[in-house]
């Protein structure tokens, strides 16, 4: 087990310049594929295309965030939780994901989504009010988001007891080893589930990876008043290794986190990251942080923007210009409008979704109450709900 | 064994007993969750205390020596934990049997139960079944503390997406535990822990159905047929009908039909209702406080489906709106022979 830190780990400065420290030595190395500079890099123009891409699925990312903001604000949406501010930690974590490893995210994961490969326009109907789900979950084993804070980690440990159980850890084929990752907030951490997950995942030497964004408020409370001690510190405990990581820094969020996967595949066991960023928007379209946090707060964050960064990374070593950002806008501005156009067309399921999947099985009592409602619906004269299933079942009446 | 169907995986049971063996009802789950273990290398037990030990009542003895660790497993102190990991290890398509140890210890898990169990196959718009069990010693009579005899079906009752059942004889709890487990809807199996100890006779080779026509607990069994009242019952107050059924036929010949529920969620209510059309008269008996409980639902249910056939008011027999008692005077909150007759008398007085 690594030893409690709880320094940053950080490879890029807020103003693009590169940190190298004795400390983070082991994630340069490991981050190599993204460094534009330092010992060993000759050329690093393949290092630039990489770079690129991360800035890219931020930037990309950042543009879904605004015109679903916008969407809700013209009453297309009914709300919406905006990830501004967090494209670091969540496109740098996601890239280093597996097709076969499996995420379990909160309801803010729009960008880890956009790394799994999803259409972000199949985030939307859960928050326009025609899905409570709204994508199948084996197509990127993507799980849906789930609201209730912290639940799926629990759901993220047991997945992951499965993937052991399948034969799926520590084989040795980098296409078959699979790990698993909860992300949630700093608040979660305060939910009993969390902690009972962090013991059965560590019991069990499950292959999780606790990916914790301290965005610094849930909701209106401070992560202060959720802890008195970094929030990674809660690993040692359970008896994981227990990291941060400066969470607007893209290229150390992807080194961290593929460490961590890295060791849940290979048997290792789990692991607890705490990506240190900042929630720049509302906590949803229906917050007012103006309650709650001062303006030099969020400026001082806005200085430490994880876009801007990256992009003064890449100028700083002359492997961005005008022509690449035009081009990058002009993609941006298309996945707005698809994304616009895809939430505009839209519609209500039919009423029978009141009924159907309540149960995997037929149950007597969604079929009657479903017979009642269409029967009500068509005008029909009221009846008992339970006639027809007396006639089928051969009640002796 | 004769359900293939829910066996389709893991080696053949040639191993376990056949024909028609007495045991107590604790011991007829054991066989039936021995049998779906050794059928379907999927099936999981998990539980505290359930290891070595065997369950505190003992239901799963001998089975993690059987079937190992991984198998029978010993899980951390933590209801909402197991029941969340186990909704982790069925999306990965496993099938969980969870053992809470007590029902009034259900409640850590309260949460994971009625918001994630039972409505992740809604909220997927039916992609993800979760074919998990929770099975729960409830209800009283047993002389313990605090927290060790209350009966919760009602809170459970209430959230759609989860089934409540219920077995009232040892028959019944090895077909129902098996029926339960190849379910693909989560089911809440909840063993009357004050009976676990009563003996009867166990077909080991008994059908265990699938599809919702064919199980035993889809299904609502007249176990006593009668004329004059229908006593509706379930789990552990069957017993306690039955007698009662007995005693008022050898005293003044009252003739009562007893209906066994066998489940809570969804309810038999053909069944019910047949009874009550031919008797005219309903009583409802259950350990759980009446006050917004299943009786109540029955009540309302026979009252709309046999309006013109009763003769009296349907009437409850149950458990007080007050916690649970000390041991010393369970008997006197629990449905007896002796308040069930006198909620008989009362109807038969109309």
């Amino acid at each position: 087990m690594t030893e409690q830190q709880d320094e940053l780990v950080q490879l890029v400065g807020p103003d693009g310049e590169p940190v190298a420290t004795e400390a983070n030595a082991p994630y340069r190395e490991r981050a190599a594929r993204y460094l534009l500079d330092g010992p060993g890099v000759t050329d690093a123009e393949p290092a630039a295309q990489r770079v690129r891409g991360l800035y890219r699925d931020m930037a990309l990312v950042r543009r879904f965030d605004v015109e679903a903001t916008s969407l809700q604000r013209q009453g297309e949406l009914a709300l919406f939780p905006p990830l501004l501010g967090q494209e670091a930690a969540q496109v740098g974590s996601g890239r280093a994901l597996r097709e076969q490893d499996y995420v379990f995210p909160s309801y803010r994961e729009h960008g880890v989504a956009w790394t799994r490969g999803m259409d972000l326009a199949d985030l939307m109907p859960i928050f326009r009010g025609v899905e409570h789900g709204g994508w199948d979950p084996a197509a990127h084993n993507f799980h849906v988001y789930t609201l209730v804070i912290g639940s799926h980690a629990l759901h993220a440990t047991g997945y992951a007891m499965g993937v052991q159980r399948d034969g799926l850890v520590g084989t040795g084929d980098a296409a078959r080893d699979a790990a698993v990752v909860a992300y949630f907030g700093d608040g979660a951490t305060s939910q009993g589930d969390v902690s009972e997950a962090l013991g059965f995942a560590s019991v069990n030497n499950a292959p999780v990876v606790f990916f914790c964004q301290n965005n610094q408020w849930a909701i209106s409370v401070p992560t202060t008043k959720q802890s008195r001690v970094p929030l990674a510190r809660r690993a040692g405990g359970f008896g994981m290794p227990g990291v941060r990581v400066d969470g607007n820094d893209v290229i150390a969020s992807w080194a961290v986190m593929d460490e961590a996967l890295e060791r849940a595949r290979s048997g290792g066991g789990p692991t607890f990251v705490e990506a240190v960023t900042y929630r720049m928007g509302a906590h949803t379209t229906s917050d007012d942080p103006t309650r709650y946090r001062t303006s030099d707060e969020e400026e001082s964050w806005r200085r430490r923007d994880p876009i801007a960064r990256v992009r003064a990374y890449l100028e700083a070593h002359d492997a961005w210009d005008d022509a690449r950002e035009a081009d990058l806008q002009a993609e941006a501005d298309e996945l707005g409008e698809h994304v616009r156009t895809q939430v505009r067309a839209m519609e209500a399921p039919p009423k029978s979704r009141l009924f159907e999947h309540v149960y995997a099985t037929p149950q007597a009592q969604v079929a009657a109450e479903r017979a009642a409602f269409e029967a009500y619906e068509a005008g029909e004269p009221a009846s008992s709900p339970f006639e027809g299933l007396l006639e089928t079942t051969g009640g002796t009446r | 064994m004769t359900a293939t169907a829910v066996r389709p995986a893991g080696p053949a049971p040639t191993d376990l007993p056949r024909g028609v063996v007495p045991m107590p009802f604790a011991k007829a789950i054991t066989a039936g969750l021995r049998a779906a273990l050794a059928g379907d290398d999927k099936v999981l037990l998990m539980g505290e205390d359930i290891g070595a030990l065997g369950g505190v009542f003992r239901v799963t003895e001998g089975l993690q020596a059987e079937f190992g660790e991984d198998r029978v497993v010993d899980t951390p102190l933590a209801e909402s934990g197991i029941v969340g990991t186990a909704i982790g290890l069925a999306m990965r398509g496993y099938r969980p049997v969870l053992e809470i140890q007590f029902d009034g210890f259900i409640f850590p898990a309260y949460d994971q139960i009625t918001t994630q169990l039972a409505k992740i196959h809604f909220r997927t718009a039916g992609r993800i079944e979760l074919p998990v069990v929770i099975r729960v010693p409830f209800g009283g009579g047993i002389g313990a503390v605090e927290h060790h005899s209350e009966s919760p079906e009602a809170l459970f009752a209430h959230t759609a997406g989860l089934r409540v059942v219920s077995p009232a004889s040892p028959q019944d709890a090895f077909t129902m535990i098996q029926e339960a487990i190849a379910s693909p809807d989560p089911v809440l199996f909840l063993e009357p822990k004050g009976r676990y100890w009563e003996k009867g006779d166990v077909d080991l080779d008994a059908p265990v159905g699938v599809g919702a026509a064919a199980r035993t607990l889809d299904h609502a069994a007249v176990v006593r047929p009668g004329t004059d009242v229908t006593v509706v019952a379930y789990g552990p107050t069957v017993h306690t009908a039955l007698a009662a059924a007995k005693t008022a036929a050898d005293e003044d010949g009252t003739s009562i039909e007893v209906v066994d529920l066998r489940s809570v969620s969804p309810i038999d209510v053909p069944t019910v209702v047949a009874s009550v059309k031919k008797t005219g008269r309903c009583v409802v008996v259950h350990e759980a406080p009446t006050f917004h409980g299943v009786g109540a639902e029955i009540a309302a249910r026979v009252t709309e489906e046999c309006f013109y056939a009763l003769e009296a008011p349907v009437l409850r027999v149950g458990g007080y709106h007050a916690p649970y008692p000390v041991a010393k005077l369970e008997h006197d909150y629990l449905p007896s022979v002796d308040r069930v007759l006198d909620a008989v008398d009362r109807v038969l007085a109309h």
